[in-house]
């Protein structure tokens, strides 16, 4: 598939009005609001455009599977930092829309802090280019980063340049047992010192902690913190990336952004924590929970649910009367018929 | 000097004694600057070519004030200007003629330092070096360090997403500020982002770091604090040519490290800088690196063994690692005089702010030396070579008839070339007044447009810092009928990006 021919396919259905569900793997179908329109699968425009190991990115379009970009990445002893889920066969131009971030977003950062550049079809099926692909570039509005975690409503992202970093030269896994409390407090403390901590993940009274980094730091970093057992953990953090992790299983699962330092909620149904205690899951059906997310100055996402509850509730928490006006207004700077993915990040627009 | 304004086209005369009649309702007098001698100061930032007199200074006091005069500027269509400290490079806060400058000067306070939750408070103008300052007692520090920090404001960082000689490793203003607060041009208060590591619907944060206070006026910033690295080693590296010291850089990011800084200087810049700084440069090298590892101890010994492993093997005919803290910071002493080294040896000097892809640096540089020949200015070469940001300092005299014109040709060439070369016309100092018509080069037509329509979305009637950062389509029509000539294109031999 050519960028001309998704071009002409939203040409199409700019003039004929005809709204549009965006869609690569489909490995996201499940985020978001519900699903409408008439499929533009994008999945056939493929294929690694340019790695520079030495300028550190890579530019892909949009229906390249990311198996197949971390694949070119590690044979330079390169990432993608921000450790993507792949929830099967997640291609590039989705894991920018989405926004999804995995284990290592608490030390390297979000998608969108790695997204440089992107190759964008907007709503009138005008191509559009923004960012480029060099580490430093503020020239004009960061268009590519808005676009991260946008959910398709602003453009198909035809292609992206994403920064990318070697991967660290040791890890190491380290297990303790300890409450939720307990990981709270550890977890922000060990976040105010000099230490390499990649990823965390409390489940049931066990805490995973990550580290990595140049050897020696990783060993000197591992006696530091005292007593605990080392464990060979690269399949559990790819369970956890994946959500295919035990802890993960279970519908409505309720996704709790919140500043790390909220100690226990005291709410039932939480299934775990991540990233230092910002990322907190909860699978049970705690009817207020959005109230509660953003009481304490963060926010609750419907991650995953049934279908019938999906009708009832948004997706991603409500925005204020003046933000979702600006958002509509955005929106329509994109894409004025709002033809692309309707209702998916908000059924506003 | 030349005199250089703004407009596009004529704007609307403000109806100046209507303007101060509404103002006054609101602002005591001492927040309030009319008079020519009080708006002198105002009439430029740090790109002190471009100067223009605004008809009226505010120093709001409080965000209720920000909101009303914000509100009276859009009743009355008048056009306003945000500013902090006036250090920025690109004339982003040059006043308009017919406009209000909106000063945050006196939003100077650190509302909150929180140890546990690493995150720090402040208003928008609070300095940089300050945040740092309050957070150390807790061993912690605000990451971006961009090299006026002991001036510049987190507004204008948030306005012109800073970087510094770290954002290698630590990432620009946009990677290390959580949470805004921002009054629209119509007086609507936004929270944008929050103390949690995202927030629900667009990802407005990134939109509104490094707008150039097109979209909105910033009154709180919630930034991000590190843990303070317990050591930082620095290597400096000599090189018999510039070549070699790209393809140094280019080595030590293929090895795998990402060094906290990587800072490379062209002997133009040592030579300017070693008598005024005496940091201990190589005066024969054609070209030095300083590379700064930091972390632990052990992880620092062991990034200093590779780089040095690698800066061997790159071909560096002389490396010396400080063994001292106050060594490291003469090394560093060196690169962060560099502007006000070369200041002493020009009356005047122009800098430069484009970004290529590292492996470009040799033919930049012999490019630039091409053109010192071609404009008759000397230029010497500071370069955050790890992030691929040059800042040639093109020397001049202003008081030298044609002497500006020349240079500002001469930057404007470098910045054609390094978007030619797959680069942008800034890495970290903004568009502002300064790069206006280089953006008809950087983008096409329909981006243009589109950053039109993002500035509606926020600002209907185009009153924040009009004609800033994006170019209308008819300057842009008018500079290209000035520089393509018989449909031939500068540096036809080069692939487009």
């Amino acid at each position: 598939m050519t960028l001309d021919e998704i071009v002409s396919a939203v040409r199409a259905a700019y003039d004929s009005h005809t709204p549009l569900r965006l869609r690569g793997a489909g490995s996201k179908d499940f985020y978001g609001g519900l699903l409408s329109g008439e499929v533009l699968d994008v999945s056939g425009h493929r294929g690694i455009v340019a790695y520079e190991p030495t300028e550190l990115y890579i530019t892909a379009r949009c229906g390249t599977p990311l198996a197949e970009i971390e694949t070119a990445l590690a044979e330079k002893g390169q990432m993608l930092a921000f450790e993507p889920p792949h929830f099967g066969g997640a291609t590039v131009g989705g894991c920018i829309a989405a926004g999804l971030a995995g284990p290592r977003r608490q030390q390297a950062g979000a998608v969108r802090d790695f997204v440089l550049g992107v190759k964008l079809v907007d709503g009138t099926g005008q191509v559009l280019n923004f960012g480029g692909q060099v580490m430093k570039n503020v020239a004009g509005y960061d268009v590519s980063r808005l676009i991260a975690g946008s959910m398709g409503t602003l453009g198909v992202i035809a292609e992206a340049t994403l920064k990318v970093l070697p991967m660290p030269v040791a890890e190491q896994t380290l297990r303790f047992a300890m409450d939720e409390g307990e990981a709270l407090t550890k977890l922000n403390q060990w976040g105010g010192q000099p230490l390499p901590i990649s990823a965390s993940f409390w489940h049931d009274g066990q805490l995973w902690l990550r580290l990595s980094g140049a050897r020696a730091a990783v060993e000197a970093a591992a006696h530091r913190l005292g007593p605990n057992s080392t464990v060979d953990a690269q399949k559990t953090w790819i369970s956890i990336r994946e959500q295919t992790h035990s802890a993960f299983a279970g519908e409505p699962l309720w996704r709790l952004s919140l500043p790390s330092t909220v100690p226990a909620l005291g709410v039932d149904g939480l299934r775990a924590l991540e990233w230092g205690g910002a990322q907190r899951w909860y699978a049970a059906e705690p009817a207020a929970i959005r109230e509660v997310a953003a009481r304490l100055g963060g926010h609750a996402v419907l991650y995953r649910a049934p279908e019938s509850q999906r009708c009832l509730e948004g997706a991603f928490a409500p925005l204020s009367p003046a933000l979702l006006a600006l958002h509509r207004r955005l929106k329509k700077a994109f894409d004025p018929r709002g033809i692309l993915n309707p209702g998916r990040l908000y059924a506003e627009f | 000097m030349a005199k250089m304004t703004t407009n596009d086209k004529p704007d609307a005369r403000t109806d100046l004694p209507a303007l101060l009649r509404r103002l006054r309702l609101f602002l005591p007098a001492q927040c309030l600057l009319v008079d020519e001698e009080d708006l002198r100061p105002y009439e430029c930032d740090g790109l002190t070519a471009y100067r223009e007199l605004p008809l009226v200074v505010c120093l709001p006091e409080t965000e209720g004030q920000v909101i009303d005069i914000l509100r009276t500027c859009h009743d009355l269509g008048v056009p306003v200007v945000a500013r902090g400290a006036g250090t920025g490079l690109s004339g982003g806060a040059m006043p308009h003629a017919q406009g209000v400058v909106l000063s945050l000067a006196r939003f100077n306070r650190i509302l909150r330092v929180d140890r546990e939750a690493r995150l720090a408070v402040v208003q928008p103008g609070v300095r940089n070096l300050a945040v740092s300052e309050a957070a150390a007692p807790f061993g912690l520090y605000y990451a971006p360090d961009p090299s006026s920090q002991i001036a510049c404001t987190l507004g204008g960082n948030v306005a012109e997403n800073s970087g510094g000689v770290h954002c290698l490793k630590y990432g620009l203003t946009v990677h290390n500020v959580l949470r805004i607060r921002v009054v629209s041009i119509e007086g609507e208060v936004f929270e944008i982002g929050s103390e949690a590591l995202d927030a629900p619907g667009y990802d407005l944060l990134a939109l509104m770091i490094g707008s150039e206070g097109m979209l909105g006026v910033v009154t709180e910033v919630t930034v991000k604090l590190v843990p303070n690295p317990e050591l930082a080693q620095v290597v400096m590296a000599s090189f018999a040519d510039v070549a070699q010291a790209g393809d140094a850089v280019a080595a030590i990011i293929a090895a795998g490290i990402i060094p906290a800084g990587l800072e490379m200087m062209d002997k133009a810049a040592t030579a300017a800088v070693e008598p005024f700084v005496k940091a201990g440069y190589d005066m024969n090298a054609e070209a030095i690196l300083l590379c700064e590892a930091d972390g632990t101890p052990e992880e620092v010994a062991e990034e200093i063994a590779r780089v040095t492993e690698v800066l061997t093997a790159a071909g560096a005919s002389d490396l010396r690692v400080s063994q001292s803290e106050a060594e490291r910071l003469k090394f560093w002493a060196g690169r962060k005089a560099a502007f006000p080294a070369v200041g002493r040896i020009t009356p005047d000097y122009y800098c430069m702010d484009g970004t290529i892809p590292r492996k470009r640096l040799a033919e930049m540089l012999s490019a630039i030396a091409g053109m010192e020949r071609k404009y008759g200015l000397r230029c010497a070469n500071v370069f955050h070579a790890g992030d691929g940001n040059l800042h040639p300092l093109i020397m001049y005299d202003a008081s030298q008839p044609g002497n500006w014109e020349r240079a500002e040709a001469f930057g404007a060439e470098i910045l054609e070339l390094s978007v030619a070369l797959g680069g942008s016309i800034t890495g970290e100092h903004g568009v502002g007044i300064e790069k206006i018509n280089q953006m008809c080069v950087q983008y096409a037509t329909p981006e243009l447009e589109a950053f039109h329509r993002v500035k509606a979305a926020f600002d209907e009637r185009g009153l924040l810092n009009p004609g800033k950062a994006v170019p209308s389509l008819h300057r842009c029509a008018e500079y290209g009928r000035m520089h393509v000539h018989h449909g031939e294109m500068k540096f036809p031999e080069l692939e487009r990006f």
